[in-house]
């Protein structure tokens, strides 16, 4: 049978073109290569090469053709041994010959979802931390390193990396006595070299390994962002689920003290937009602690944004071995009826400091710490929502397309009918971070502020 | 071996001179001819049957394929062993199959099916293979350095002989992260080969246009990096040179750099006319310094093969390309449900 030579696309969206002219006409011997016409499509003239060996036996679609549809059958080539009376039998009827791709099983339909579904672990009702657990006073900054001293011992694999980790302790000191006990080894001094060395990481985590990052500052990560998500994120997807990416990148985000606009801004809503990193911005220091250890034993990357403001503040933390938070999991900090208030990170402490001067004027806000972004636990905000039928989300980001933006859609989207007033909330001001004290402060949430949208979705202002 | 290394080191930190092509050859036996010609032949007819499927829409979005580059892979190939492993950019068919990755699962991959490596979801630019160590197939050029440099850093963390080979083209070897990558092996010599595939354009953009010292082996100088021109149109001389990379990486010498010249025949992509060059460049390159020609030339010189033999091969591989495009259109589409698989591991 006589091969059939088919009008080809030439690019992803050409439908047709001209079959500008014949290289090779009838009764030309065609090797695999060789260019046997020009095509003009929409964007360029482009050679076609034969991927078939024989005798150009006849020409369908002559010289100068326009408007060519794709597929379309344009000549004929004999194999070997075949002669032009081959040709007789072949129809040239212009019917493309390409067959379309066998549809998939229908047995399956997709559901149609919004968000990208993840298997959270089975968390019981019960409170995390249970009644006469013994307790002990630490700072944020301690209970970091302590959850990252306690996995590094448990598993070989997890190491830090980051710049002036190790001889240094730490540029916020995260890390002291970290060299002494693992060696240099397992934490890493690198050079300042964001794009470098987050590529790196993230390539031993493919290999297996679980790399803990830290950025100075995740201002700096901005360098690196291209490998935090087109290289981690995306990669257990595009491998199929053959190649998954167990990677802590963690570093204080948002803004610290009078440092200005390039070191203080919130990324929060940033890496929360993407499907495959887990995003998490605790408060406390139990969680701190409890979320860095679920962070390095998952086998997804995950965003672990810090606060420096909160690293010298102290909270309890249980005194118990292997204190561990699951992620995914939102916690109800302060229990109230009026109002939900929805924060994580700094704004915390915005919130708890407003739903105590609420109380003494007799508006009991229940606070949820998110603490982690995404995924998103909806569901404690929702119950939440239906008994207190007022939500107030506050955070230190910007206001466009962040993550209160994202739980107001959500509150409404699923709790419209129990809400008594449209969701408020108070954001970072949508400046760049300026550096005067007064305007840092007018740029900035403030207790006032909170309080000033609880009392206007509860009509008590 | 490890002398010419060490020599190129010492020429590499002067800075003095341009490294000369290096031609040395170790003449193949008939088995490594025989292999040699099989493996680029395969990647020929396979890269050949993908334009065509391409041009039937039957493949997707952008497609990059290999031909005229097949001995740079399949002689590096030649001299790795069990355990090293291969990332590359998005021109990475040829890589796949030199990792002895399956051509069907290839080709389903490039018709977006549900056999194909990354189950359909990755396309041409994004495949991997955990158990054939290939760790992709990198869409974003250059960031494949970084990434290979860190498969690096895992074989020495763990304390292997494994060396990882790092390809990218002269197009990204002038992107900033490779620089950053460079320091890095260098600093804590990393069993990394860096493999620069100068196939002289980035894109439609030449590497005279785009580089401010075409001698791309350099580029490791200013870290102490030995680096070296290799023919990359003769399969044995990337398979010595490959050898000499590899025993300096092995040995705990840190990192190598590999500059392969060599030549695509094809445009960038599938739709790239290619007008930034003439066809007489193309022709020539085609008739004087074909990789799959010279090896052929040899077989039947050598006496290793005859016609008839070369033509049975041909026929084999026809058959096993052949196959790969039926499978690969075949195959089923993905499941509609996998639209949701493979997000996140269980949190």
């Amino acid at each position: 049978m006589p091969i059939k030579v088919l009008m080809p696309a030439l690019s992803p969206t050409m439908e047709e073109g001209n079959l500008a002219k014949w290289v090779k006409q009838e009764g030309d011997k065609v090797e695999i290569g060789d260019v046997i016409a020009e095509i003009e499509t929409d964007k360029a003239t482009m050679e076609v090469e034969s991927v078939e060996e024989g005798t150009l036996g006849k020409i369908v679609v002559a010289e100068g053709a326009q408007g060519v549809k794709v597929n379309e059958l344009i000549a004929l080539i004999l194999e070997e041994g075949e002669d032009a009376s081959a040709l007789d039998n072949v129809s040239t009827d212009a019917a493309p010959a390409a067959e379309e791709a066998p549809a998939a099983p229908a047995s399956v339909p997709a559901e149609p979802k919004s968000e990208a579904p993840v298997t959270l672990p089975d968390v019981e009702d019960e409170p995390e931390v249970p009644e006469g657990t013994p307790m002990k006073t630490q700072t944020v900054r301690e209970a970091l390193r302590d959850g990252m001293v306690e996995e590094m011992r448990r598993d070989d694999d997890v190491f830090l990396m980051g710049e002036e980790v190790a001889q240094y302790q730490g540029a916020y000191k995260i890390s002291q006595g970290m060299l002494d006990e693992f060696g240099e080894r397992r934490v890493i001094d690198t050079p300042i070299t964001e794009h470098g060395f987050t590529g790196l990481a993230a390539g031993a985590a493919m290999a297996g390994l679980r790399p803990i990052v830290e950025f100075m500052t995740f201002n700096f990560a901005m360098q690196a962002i291209d490998h935090i998500i087109n290289s981690s994120a995306k990669t257990l997807y595009m491998s199929g689920g053959q190649i998954h990416n167990p990677i802590v990148f963690r570093g204080p985000n948002g803004a610290a003290a009078r440092v200005a606009a390039q070191h203080s801004q919130d990324y929060t809503a940033w890496y929360s937009q993407v499907p495959g990193l887990v995003v998490v911005h605790p408060y406390s220091a139990a969680d701190y602690k409890g979320l860095i250890k679920s962070a390095i034993r998952s086998d997804n990357p995950v965003v672990f944004l810090e606060n420096e403001i909160l690293y010298g503040h102290s909270f309890d933390v249980p005194d118990v071995d292997d204190f561990i938070v699951p992620l995914g999991k939102a916690k109800i900090a302060r229990k109230g009826k009026d109002v939900t208030i929805v924060s994580f990170g700094m704004g915390m402490q915005h919130s708890l400091n407003a739903a105590e001067e609420l109380a003494k004027e007799g508006i009991e806000a229940e606070v949820i710490d998110l603490r982690t972004i995404r995924p998103l636990d909806t569901e404690t905000i929702i119950r939440s929502v239906i008994k207190t039928g007022r939500c107030v989300v506050v955070e230190e980001g910007w206001p466009q397309a962040s993550t209160s933006s994202e739980v107001a859609f959500r509150v409404m989207d699923q709790a419209f009918d129990y809400l008594d007033a449209p969701v408020a909330r108070v954001c970072g001001k949508d400046v760049p971070m300026p550096y005067a004290s007064n305007l840092e402060k007018l740029a900035l949430p403030t207790v006032a502020e909170v309080i000033g949208a609880v009392k206007a979705v509860t009509y008590t202002a | 071996m490890a002398a010419s290394a060490s020599s190129a080191a010492k020429k590499a930190a002067k800075g003095a001179s341009r490294t000369p092509v290096n031609r040395t050859i170790v003449e193949f036996d008939k088995d490594q001819e025989l292999h040699a010609y099989r493996e680029m032949l395969l990647i020929r007819r396979f890269e050949e049957k993908a334009g065509q499927l391409y041009g039937m829409g039957m493949i997707g979005g952008f497609c990059h394929l290999y031909i005229g580059q097949e001995a740079v892979v399949v002689g590096m190939q030649m001299a790795s062993k069990d355990g090293d492993q291969v990332v590359t950019s998005y021109r990475d068919h040829g890589h796949m199959l030199a990792c002895d990755m399956d051509p069907k699962g290839v080709m389903a991959e490039l018709t977006g099916r549900k056999d194909g490596y990354s189950k359909g979801k990755g396309g041409s630019m994004h495949m991997f293979s955990r158990e054939k160590n290939f760790f992709g197939g990198h869409g974003i050029v250059g960031a494949q350095v970084s990434i290979g440099t860190g498969l690096a850093f895992a074989n020495q963390y763990r304390g292997n002989d494994n060396v990882s080979f790092i390809y990218m083209g002269d197009g990204a070897s002038n992107q900033g992260q490779v620089y950053e990558s460079f320091n890095m092996a260098k600093l804590w010599n990393l069993p990394a080969i860096y493999v620069i595939e100068n196939n002289k354009y980035g894109m439609g953009t030449s590497v005279e246009r785009s580089s401010s010292n075409t001698d791309l082996s350099q580029r490791g100088i200013s870290f102490g990096i030995p680096g070296e021109q290799v023919d990359g149109m003769d399969v044995r001389a990337v398979m010595a040179a490959a050898e000499r990379a590899i025993e300096w990486a092995r040995e705990g010498k840190g990192p190598y750099i590999l500059e392969m010249i060599t030549y695509r025949y094809r445009g960038h992509s599938m739709s790239d006319p290619a007008k930034y060059r003439s066809k007489e460049e193309v022709q020539k390159m085609r008739n004087e310094h074909d990789p799959i020609e010279q090896v052929r030339q040899r077989l039947i010189d050598g006496g290793f093969a005859s016609e008839d033999e070369l033509k049975s091969i041909d026929k084999d591989i026809r058959a096993v390309v052949s196959n790969a495009a039926d499978f690969a259109q075949s195959n089923p589409e993905p499941d509609e449900s996998e639209l949701w698989t493979d997000i996140y591991m269980p949190l």
